[in-house]
Parts: structure tokens; C-alpha cells; sequence
């Protein structure tokens, strides 16, 4: 039974050890908004926070953190959607089929968090999720839009 | 805490289970998902739902996988129904549904970029009706002409007292009335919504992880099965011992699937995971264990001269014109296996009883889905359904329903409990339906003055009809395998006129299966054709663009997208310094499509795409920037696939499991892209595959301007670009 601090609440999960953490929050948390694109950390579908950081829970243990950690998902990114980086991929519809902007939202906002306004360089550096649909120009449009709204 | 309730579930809490799904749509999607429903607000025809609070619901046959495709038929049937856009909610009907009503809704394939231009007649014709029903209704109510009354954003107004009311007040009378027989539709010209670039109904449960995708279901009791396919297509299970996982965390059944599957059935997916790699399986591989890339390669060069071929496209006499030019040119393409790899992989949701099968799944035809269905249920289509849901990814892989049949054999063995069958990524990679495998030989014959004489086009590979609709092969011939290289019609029509031509096809069929893959057999045609033009434009020492433009003149439509490119790239005009430039021209699923590009090669032989032009011509542009969004889709899938897209055999099994081997393009790769949408009016042509055949050519054709080294072989990934 490992302990769990999840979008500000500390919930227990009854699952094995090695349990990735992709599948304690899509099968014990009951929060399927953060996606198994590959189990390997190759495609970022699967990203959350873990204080504050960008990681593919899909290959981090349960075990491997503790309940200290503060994790963040989709879900708790903002009360209402109304993270800067939500508010520009609506309003660029950013998404096309949607299955990896989870984890591209994640991405963005920790990398917005870390830096307010980031280069090309810096997006190219921290976006490296996959998406087949290829949203990635909208991507960059949506991060750099929500930049420009958070300075103004 | 634990939200798996493993109680065995009766048949009516599998039905309550049912009806909590659909309720489950409603409320994080804010009903765009939502199923269709039994009528509870009045029904104007099939595809309009009026219910009193005015809400428009409008009913989708055709699929969301991310092309945009709900948005553009909602516009469709609002243009004629003069509804107030911010009241439109959709639902998917179910293909049960229309099988009991005489197929209202027409086809539900997603595919082939067909599900605006094959929809546009009949939803148009759908949202006049029930306009006409609406005023009608009013009309009567007045007492007073229809003609004399007018909608706008859902409200009727009577121009000679100015009376109004709201669609929603009178829905109920307007769905007693007779539909009328025969409804104009309005001229392009008076269209106010088709055209506009309005933003996508179904944005916002994608930016908070409300929308509920296939892998997402959740039902009272349900369980979660891990399949695995005998990794050898055409191979058996020989045996396995269950016992040795029996009592692992959350097992609960371990079963045989069909003679070439296993499957571990689990409280959760990971335990049914972690017990299905520790199961021992024997596999019975059969003879295609000898078969490998090397002998596929083989087997396909075989082909490239054999006397017999079936003809695509021919006129004069093309080997006797080349035999006499002067000059031969004469080069050797090839194209791999490829997975579709959509980021969802696939999955069913199944409830399956002695008398009933219901499905929840993503898919791109739920009609084949319905038929595939009862045939693994071993019940009447009229004793089963499948509910959609929108899918994470399709590309044509969602197509075909291996994965579903095979999700109804599970469910079978556990009556009444509702399965969810989840693939794992490496069964995705390995049991795909790949993009079929050729090679082409094109020869070539330049006369003195450097003009092209004869052009024999050989290619050698797997045709997808005789895997996936043998009845439509036409004497043993697929039609399907000459996209873009046509003689005629409106689909897929070469561009070029040649005074000799010859197009033929050496079938060459392997064991590993094909399938339509965005783009189809268009990727590869279209890098042979414009590839080796050129090739052509180089030996005669010609401007590729004006060595082209000379065997154009009885295409205006190719010419005009081409000349747009090149004006937009600045072709004729020096580009920046160490920067190179192609281009490329095509016609497929409807519509005309050229791209141009700038890349750079640095010493070490490294890419750098800077920047692509496309222009498309697809007829009537319904949503411009949907066209933008799928134009630069399509070509990070057609360069993904040019710089790392190969599956390889080895063993009779493919090699490539994962993203970390099946690598596709990232944001750093990705050039800008610039969209031309330049609709010549007149016909309707797709736009979710077009453009995805002209960037991979548009990009070869630069590396050689840039390098001097012609690529003749997909993917770059694993060659040296310059050396």
C-alpha cells in the first residue's frame, strides 16, 4: 500500500510495488486524463508533474516515490482549464485527435514554470513528445502565446 | 482505494453498466461525445435533433480521429440549417442503429479522405429538410405562407408581421410533418458558413483530460485482457501453461484466443501485463519463420524484370521509344514496411452474452465494426452494436478489426463480464497492418535535345486489395495499386502526358499483412514518379520545374498548385546561402497538391529541413484552417515515415517494438510549413492524405539538389546523405 499525494491529496494505492505510476493514476486513482503511448518514456504521453518536474510516469515506480512528492496531472493542472498553456491550445485548437496532448500540456507548463519565455531552442529542448496527428507547429504557437499572455 | 469492483456482474448491472457509459460522454464532453440516445427531444430527420432549450444536436456516421472531420460535416448541415452554431452538440449514431433504419445515415467509413466529399450531398440535403420542416411548422402556426417566413441562428421570423419564435419551440411540430421531397440547395456563392475557418466543436475536453477515450472505459466489474499473437503472421499457439501465472496479483483467467493468440485477463491492466510476460508460451511459427527482409528484397527485385505484369497506365510503345533514344536513364526505388503507430493503441471494450454483443470502441467504420463484430459473437448483427468513441489516432489502421474480433473471442470466454481488451505497444508495432512493401524500376529515354521519349514505370511489391478486398481485384489486377499515376478520373489522375508510356505492376505478396496507411500506395508513387523526374531534369540538364511544366500543358489543375509552390518558395531565385530547394506534384483522393522545399545538408551528411510550401486544390475548402492543420499533419506523418519509418522482418517477425526503435519525427525536426489553400470550385476533394505524398519527394528532390547524391531508398535514417 504505497501512499500517494496526487493533485493535493494523499490517496492510498493498493497495487504491487512495480506498479509504473501511469497505471496506479489511470487504474487505482481513477484519472485516465494522463495516457500509455509506449511504457518506455519514449513518447511523453504519459507526462505529469512530480514537484514541479516534467516526468513519463508510465516508468516510474510507485515505490520510487515518496508520499512528499507532490504529483500533478492533467486533471489538477488548473481548477478550470484555465492554465495559460490550456487557454492558448484552445484558442489555437492546438489538439487534432487529443491522445497526446496530456502529456504535451504537462510538458509545456513545466517548461513555461521553468522558463517565462522560452527560445525556440528552449521548446525544441524540453517538447520532445510525440504526436502522430503533428500538431507540433500549433504546439510551439500555443507555448509561445501563452508566454506572451503571462508577461502581458 | 481501488475502483475495480470484481462482484460478478449480472446481466442487468452490465446493462446499467451500459447506460452509465453513455451518461459517463455526456458529462466531461459536454455532450459532443455523447451516443445516440433514443429520441427524448424531437427528431426532424436523421441527422437533426432539436431539443426545446434549442440545443442542435447533429448526428455524426463518420468518425473523429483528430482530422477535424465533425466540425466540418456540422458546418455542412448548418449552412443549410440556419442554426445558431453555439447551440450544436453531436453524437455518433450507431451502426445498429442504422442497420435498422435502412442505412439513414449512409457509410460510416472514415477513410481515404472521403468523410466530407462522400458526405456533402446527403448532410446538406439533411439540414435543408429540416429548415424547411422548421418554418413549415411555424408557418402553420401563424397561419400564414412558409415562403413569406424566414430562420436565422435558429430563430423563424414571418417578414409581414414580424412574429418569431425559436427552433426549439416548434421541433415538435416540425417533426410530425412530412419531409418534403425535394429541397434546393444553396449555390457556393451564397454560403456564409461553408468556407470559414469557425474552431473546432470538440478543443476543449482535449486540453483537460475530460474526453474519455477506448482505453479510458470504465465499467462496474469490468476486467482488462492483454493479448498476444503468435509474433510470426500465419503461426499458432502450440501451448502455454497457465498455471504458472494462475496466481499471480489480479489474475483471473488465462485463455486461449482463436488457435493463434493467448491472453492474460486481470483486475487491471498492469497485472494482466506483468502475468502475460511471465507466461510460457510455445508457438507453432509454421513455415514464414524463414522469411526476412533479405528474402522479401529478393523476391521483390525478382519482380522488378519479370515478363509478366499487370498494365496501370500505358500508351504508344514505351520499351521500343526508350530502346531507340539515345540516352537511357534508369534508377531502382524502394519503399519499406510501415506501422501506423497511432499514440492510442488498440482496444475494445466488450460485453458479450448467449443473446446479445455489445462493443465500445474506437473506430474508422462502424459498419465493419458491427459485421466484425457478429461474426466473432456468433450471433445476428441485429443481436449486437458497437459504440464509438473518438479515437486517439487512425491513419487507416482503425480500418480493419483484427484487434476487435479478436477483443470479442476474449469477452466470449467470460459471459456477461464486461472485457476490456488493451494492446500493449510492442503487440501494436508487431501485429500491425503495415504500409505495403515495394520497390519500382523506372527507365527513362532522352532524345538529343534532352526531351523525354519514353518512361517505363516497373513496380514490384504487395498489393493491399488482394489481402483486404480480393473480389475488387479486376482479373488479379489492383486497381488501387496505381494512385496518382491514372490515365483518367477524378480521384487520382497522373499529371504529365508522356508520348510513351508504360505503368505496370509485378504483384509480389509477403506474409506480413498490408493495409491502407494515410496516403496509401500514393507515398511511394508519387517518390518514384517525381523522384525520377528529377533524376530526368537533371540528365538533360534542365530546370526541374520547367522540365516538368513541358509535359503539363494538358493539366491545368497539377500546373496551377505546382506554379504556386514554386512562386511562394521563390523557385528561380537564389535561396539563403547553403540552402537547397525541391519540389514535387500530385493528384490523390481528389485533389491537387504540390509542395516545395528548403533544406540544408551540413558536412557530416545531417538534415535540415527549413521550410515547406504546399498548395492544395481540393475543389470547395469547407474549413481553411482545418485544411492548414491537416496540411501540416500530413507531412509530419510523410516525413516521419521518409526519416525513420521502416519495419523490418527478421525471423518471419517484425523487428521495430517501440518508439525507441520506430522513431518518428519531433518538434525539432519539424520545418515551418506554409499552407496555400486555393479551392478552384467545382468538385470536392479530401484533404486529410493529399499533401502527405509530396513531402517526402519535395525533400529527396532537395537533398539532391543540395548533396548531388540521389536517395533511392526510405528511410533516411540509417544511410549517410552525402558520402
Amino acid at each position: 500500500m504505497a501512499k500517494l499525494n496526487i493533485n493535493g491529496q494523499v490517496v492510498e494505492i493498493s497495487a504491487a510495488d512495480d506498479t509504473p505510476l501511469l497505471w496506479a493514476l489511470r487504474e487505482q486513482a481513477g484519472l485516465t486524463g494522463t495516457k500509455y503511448g509506449c511504457g518506455v518514456a519514449a513518447c511523453g504521453a504519459c507526462t505529469v508533474h512530480i514537484d514541479g518536474q516534467a516526468t513519463r510516469s508510465c516508468a516510474m515506480p510507485i515505490s520510487a516515490i515518496t508520499e512528499d512528492q507532490k504529483i500533478v496531472t492533467i486533471e489538477g493542472l488548473s481548477p478550470n482549464g484555465m492554465h495559460p498553456i490550456q487557454v492558448a491550445w484552445r484558442d489555437l485548437d492546438v489538439p487534432q485527435c487529443g491522445y497526446c496532448q496530456s502529456g504535451m500540456i504537462m510538458a509545456a507548463a513545466a517548461l513555461l514554470a521553468e522558463k517565462p519565455n522560452p527560445t525556440d531552442a528552449d521548446i525544441d529542448a524540453a517538447m520532445t513528445n510525440i504526436c502522430r496527428c503533428g500538431t507540433y507547429n500549433r504546439v510551439r504557437a500555443g507555448i509561445k502565446q501563452a508566454a506572451g499572455s503571462r508577461q502581458g | 482505494m481501488t475502483l475495480i469492483d470484481n462482484a460478478a456482474p449480472t446481466r442487468r448491472s452490465v446493462l446499467k453498466a451500459a447506460a452509465g457509459l453513455a451518461v459517463g460522454f455526456h458529462l466531461p464532453a459536454k455532450d459532443v461525445l455523447a451516443q445516440a440516445a433514443p429520441p427524448a427531444a424531437p427528431e426532424i430527420n436523421a441527422w437533426v435533433v432539436i431539443r426545446p432549450d434549442d440545443t442542435v444536436v447533429l448526428r455524426m456516421a463518420r468518425s473523429e480521429m483528430g482530422q477535424g472531420t465533425r466540425t466540418g460535416l456540422c458546418q455542412m448541415i448548418a449552412e443549410e440549417l440556419h442554426c445558431d452554431w453555439s447551440k450544436i452538440v453531436t453524437e455518433y449514431v450507431t451502426p445498429g442503429q442504422s442497420l435498422a433504419r435502412n442505412r439513414a445515415w449512409g457509410a460510416f467509413l472514415t477513410a481515404g479522405s472521403q468523410g466530407i466529399r462522400q458526405s456533402q450531398d446527403y448532410v446538406r440535403r439533411g439540414g435543408a429538410v429540416a429548415r424547411t420542416m422548421l418554418i413549415q411548422a411555424a408557418a402553420d402556426a401563424w397561419g400564414v405562407p412558409a415562403a413569406q417566413c424566414t430562420a436565422k441562428d435558429s430563430v423563424i421570423t414571418h417578414g409581414g408581421s414580424g412574429r418569431s419564435v425559436r427552433y426549439g419551440q416548434v421541433a415538435a411540430a416540425a417533426a410530425r410533418l412530412t419531409p418534403p421531397q425535394d429541397v434546393a440547395l444553396k449555390e457556393p456563392k451564397d454560403w456564409t458558413v461553408i468556407g470559414q475557418s469557425v474552431k473546432r466543436l470538440d478543443t476543449a475536453a482535449k486540453t483537460t483530460g475530460a474526453l474519455v477515450y477506448g482505453s479510458d472505459l470504465k465499467m462496474p466489474g469490468m476486467l482488462v485482457a492483454v493479448p498476444k499473437e503468435c509474433p510470426v503472421f500465419g503461426g499458432r499457439v502450440a501451448s502455454f501453461d497457465a498455471a504458472k501465472v494462475a496466481s499471480m496479483p489480479g489474475v483471473k483467467h488465462v485463455l486461449k484466443v482463436g488457435d493463434t493468440a493467448v491472453a492474460v485477463v486481470a483486475e487491471t491492466f498492469w497485472q494482466a501485463k506483468t502475468a502475460l510476460d511471465a507466461l510460457p508460451v510455445e508457438w507453432n511459427y509454421g513455415t514464414n519463420r524463414a522469411v526476412s527482409s533479405q528474402t522479401i528484397d529478393a523476391m521483390l527485385t525478382e519482380g522488378l524484370n519479370a515478363s509478366e505484369a499487370f498494365v496501370g497506365n500505358a500508351n504508344g510503345d514505351a520499351r521500343a521509344a526508350i530502346a531507340a533514344a539515345p540516352r537511357k536513364v534508369e534508377a531502382v526505388y524502394s519503399y519499406p514496411f510501415q506501422n501506423h503507430a497511432p499514440m492510442e493503441p488498440m482496444n475494445a471494450t466488450v460485453v458479450w452474452t448467449a443473446t446479445r454483443c455489445d462493443v465500445w470502441c474506437p473506430t474508422q467504420n462502424g459498419e465493419a465494426a458491427l459485421i466484425a463484430t457478429a461474426a466473432a459473437a456468433g450471433l445476428p448483427q441485429t443481436s449486437c452494436d458497437v459504440h464509438r468513441v473518438d479515437l486517439g489516432g487512425g491513419f487507416g489502421r482503425r480500418t480493419t478489426h483484427d484487434w476487435l474480433t479478436q477483443a470479442v473471442l476474449i469477452a466470449k470466454q467470460v459471459p456477461g463480464v464486461p472485457i476490456k481488451t488493451q494492446w500493449t505497444r510492442e503487440e501494436d508495432m508487431v501485429q500491425g497492418r503495415y504500409h505495403p512493401v515495394t520497390k519500382c524500376k523506372l527507365t527513362g529515354g532522352l532524345d538529343a535535345q534532352g526531351n523525354l521519349t519514353g518512361l517505363h514505370m516497373r513496380i514490384s511489391g504487395q498489393s493491399i486489395l488482394s489481402y483486404v478486398f480480393p473480389t475488387a481485384l479486376q482479373n488479379g489486377r489492383d486497381p488501387v495499386q496505381f494512385q496518382g499515376l491514372n490515365a483518367g478520373g477524378n480521384d487520382s489522375q497522373i499529371g504529365y502526358s508522356f508520348p510513351n508510356l508504360l505503368i505496370d505492376h509485378a504483384m509480389r505478396n509477403t506474409h506480413v499483412p498490408p493495409h491502407f496507411w494515410r496516403g496509401v500506395n500514393h507515398n511511394q508513387n508519387a517518390i518514384y514518379l517525381e523522384c525520377f523526374l528529377d533524376e530526368l531534369a537533371h540528365a538533360a540538364g534542365q530546370d526541374p520545374l520547367a522540365f516538368r511544366r513541358k509535359l503539363m500543358g494538358n493539366h491545368p489543375k497539377h500546373l496551377a498548385v505546382l506554379n504556386a509552390v514554386a512562386e511562394r518558395i521563390g523557385w528561380g531565385t537564389p535561396p539563403p546561402a547553403g540552402v537547397f530547394r525541391g519540389i514535387a506534384q500530385q493528384m490523390g483522393f481528389g485533389s491537387y497538391v504540390a509542395a516545395a522545399a528548403e533544406v540544408s545538408v551540413d558536412a557530416a551528411g545531417k538534415l535540415k529541413m527549413h521550410r515547406i510550401v504546399a498548395a492544395t486544390d481540393c475543389g470547395y475548402a469547407v474549413n481553411p484552417r482545418q485544411i492548414e492543420m491537416q496540411v501540416e499533419g500530413s507531412f509530419v506523418y510523410g516525413l516521419s515515415a521518409l526519416l525513420y519509418g521502416e519495419c523490418t522482418v527478421k525471423d518471419g517477425q517484425i523487428v521495430e517494438t517501440n518508439f525507441d526503435t520506430y522513431n518518428v519525427l519531433r518538434m525539432d525536426e519539424m520545418p515551418k510549413v506554409e499552407t496555400i489553400v486555393m479551392p478552384s470550385g467545382g468538385f470536392w476533394g479530401g484533404v486529410g492524405e493529399p499533401t502527405i505524398m509530396v513531402a517526402a519527394p519535395a525533400v529527396l528532390n532537395a537533398i539532391f539538389a543540395a548533396t548531388g547524391k540521389r536517395i533511392r531508398t526510405v528511410p533516411l535514417k540509417d544511410q549517410n546523405l552525402r558520402a
